[in-house]
């Protein structure tokens, strides 16, 4: 993974000024602390054109059963005040469909790929883990335990602590890749979920999944999302991504990858400080492509500005006067 | 499907006026844009000042002259409001050229008849201008004033059919009526292509089988991302290879594989 690391085009403002900016996810290095969350940036292809990939910390994929998924009917989205409610109910092409269409490209790239996977029983988490196992060249996995949209699976796992372990503990029992648990914000208390899954051998967290969440027009009287409900995320969901993620920290030793809302590097500084030790653009892939490159770029700047040579000493940073 | 080459740029707005009662007419200049662009294609345009509004907004692209392209909005929302409040001089984010547009008939080929529901007509000059054959549009709105792109069609020597639901342009009906007479008189050696709502794409679908004529759709759907990774826009096309196996259909998406599908495609049972 160090040569993956090391990219010698890439335009990361660190390369002679003795900042680091890299950071450690189980066993995984990554050249920085930013990447891109699951679900935002398709399978990275689709963003080939218009961004130099490599420069990322990582790609993360859309979410991957062992099956093809058709989705929900539409309308899957709606734009509200600061942020966006999705019900896509994870259409995708299914673990051999991901592999055949888009594993070619993105083996290629010099940054690793994180595959988001789920599955609607414990076994087929462990399935669809075994598989990407043996394919070999996967950066990590990251469960799907959180997603709001679908009716099996999904968010049922993610809010119930005994399933929530069997879920990490299952995987952890077929792969030595570093396992990323996706957690939902959907719970009185992330504490004891971030430690469920702790001690079930998961090596980080992905803090926080989109919110459940409903927009209605008042005209017809009807939901403006198929599904009726949907996930919020976008710039509005980012204090409740802020805190989870500052609650979390407190509670586990593993690294936490903070993400909800993150639309410059101030955002993504600000989770760092709250605890994170790397975060993820969601939302604001979708409007501005090229966000997570402007926010290395900016936390480099930050690092200059203070002075600091490691973006270690960012995290955790949060003086709460506790 | 994989995208054409598509740009992320800021651009200058060239100008941004009142083009008639209802629309506006941006013109962009974008040199490294204007020349990849295909008949069909749209821009995804960010309005820069527009901050608790996050998306893009989808625009087909009207004309392309020189190192500009231009688009025809109506304001409709948030996005269209901010966007009509600018003016020469300032800058837009755009990506572009976005989408599988119109196959542009042959020297030799089929006669293409088009189809425009109001707005849909911008989405096909292009079309009409690259085409080889000069055809027949036939434009429908509700009111005179959904009416548009008549006298630039008429310029490029094409033969521009209106009509209108309430009669105060044009004959007074659908836009499918005249379309219907036209196919009757002859049908053979003409291919449809059509722009605008989507319950007039599925009245020409249903011309076009009874016809037996080929027909392309232009589908308008919501959008978020433009470049395929959202799965926002997807319509149901009937596949015998899709992933589910079941039912012989799967989502695609209006921003890559379409906006443009061919009629006989698409699972119209499957539409809301």
């Amino acid at each position: 993974m160090k040569s993956k690391a090391q990219n010698p085009k890439s335009k990361i403002p660190d390369a002679d000024s003795g900042m680091n900016l890299s950071v450690q996810i189980g066993k995984l290095k990554l050249q920085n602390p930013v990447m891109v969350a699951s679900g935002t940036f398709g399978y990275g292809v689709e963003y080939a054109q218009l961004l130099d990939l490599n420069q990322l910390g990582a790609v993360v994929v859309k979410g991957i059963r062992l099956h093809p998924v058709r989705g929900n009917p539409t309308p899957r989205t709606v734009e509200v005040t600061s942020g966006l409610i999705n019900a896509i109910g994870l259409q995708g092409p299914g673990v051999d469909g991901f592999i055949k269409k888009y594993w070619p490209f993105l083996k290629k790239l010099k940054v690793p790929t994180i595959i988001n996977i789920w599955g609607t029983t414990v076994e087929e988490y462990a399935d669809v883990a075994r598989r990407f196992d043996a394919l070999g060249g996967v950066g990590a996995l990251e469960l799907n335990v959180s997603c709001p949209n679908i009716k099996e699976g999904g968010s049922q796992f993610g809010t119930d602590l005994k399933l929530l372990a069997q879920v990490v503990a299952a995987c952890r029992k077929v792969t030595k890749l570093p396992l990323i648990t996706k957690m939902s914000p959907n719970v009185v208390s992330i504490a004891p979920f971030a430690k469920a899954a702790e001690e079930a051998g998961s090596d980080a967290l992905s803090i926080m999944n989109s919110y459940p969440a409903m927009a209605i027009d008042i005209e017809t009287r009807k939901p403006k999302l198929a599904n009726v409900t949907g996930g919020l995320t976008g710039p509005c969901i980012k204090p409740i991504a802020v805190k989870l993620v500052w609650e979390a920290a407190q509670a586990v030793k593993i690294p936490i990858i903070g993400m909800g809302g993150i639309q410059n590097a101030a955002d993504a500084i600000e989770f760092l400080v709250a605890g994170a030790a790397a975060v993820a653009v969601g939302t604001a892939n979708f409007y501005e492509p090229r966000t997570a490159l402007q926010v290395i770029a900016g936390i480099s700047d930050f690092m200059r500005k203070h002075g600091l040579k490691e973006v270690r000493e960012i995290v955790g940073s949060v003086q709460t006067g506790k | 499907m994989l995208a054409g080459p598509m740009l992320e740029q800021t651009v200058q707005i060239v100008s941004n006026e009142r083009d008639t009662d209802s629309y506006f007419r941006l013109v962009l200049r974008a040199p490294q844009i204007a020349p990849l662009i295909q008949p069909g294609q749209f821009a995804h345009i960010r309005v820069l000042p527009l901050q608790e509004a996050l998306l893009r907004r989808p625009f087909s692209i009207f004309q392309v002259e020189g190192d500009t392209f231009s688009i025809l909005y109506k304001t409709v929302g948030k996005g269209t409001g901010a966007l009509a409040r600018m003016g020469a001089g300032e800058e837009l984010s755009v990506i572009a050229p976005l989408g599988h547009g119109f196959t542009v008939p042959k020297h030799g080929g089929e006669t293409p008849l088009l189809v425009a529901g109001g707005y849909g007509m911008a989405a096909m000059y292009l079309l009409a201008q690259r085409s080889p054959q000069k055809g027949i549009a036939f434009v429908g709105g509700r009111k005179r004033i959904d009416i548009l792109c008549e006298k630039e069609f008429q310029a490029l020597g094409w033969n521009v059919r209106v009509t209108t639901e309430d009669g105060s342009h044009g004959a007074k009906g659908l836009v499918t009526k005249p379309l219907i007479a036209e196919l009757k008189r002859n049908a053979k050696g003409r291919k449809l292509f059509a722009c605008g709502p989507t319950g007039m794409l599925k009245a020409v679908a249903k011309i076009a089988e009874e016809f037996n004529v080929p027909a392309e759709l232009s589908m308008d759907e919501h959008m978020c991302c433009g470049v395929g990774v959202c799965l926002t826009c997807v319509i149901p096309v009937k596949t015998g290879d899709g992933p589910q196996r079941d039912g012989g259909w799967e989502y695609q998406r209006s921003c890559t594989e379409g906006p443009v599908f061919d009629a006989r495609q698409v699972a119209w049972e499957e539409t809301k």
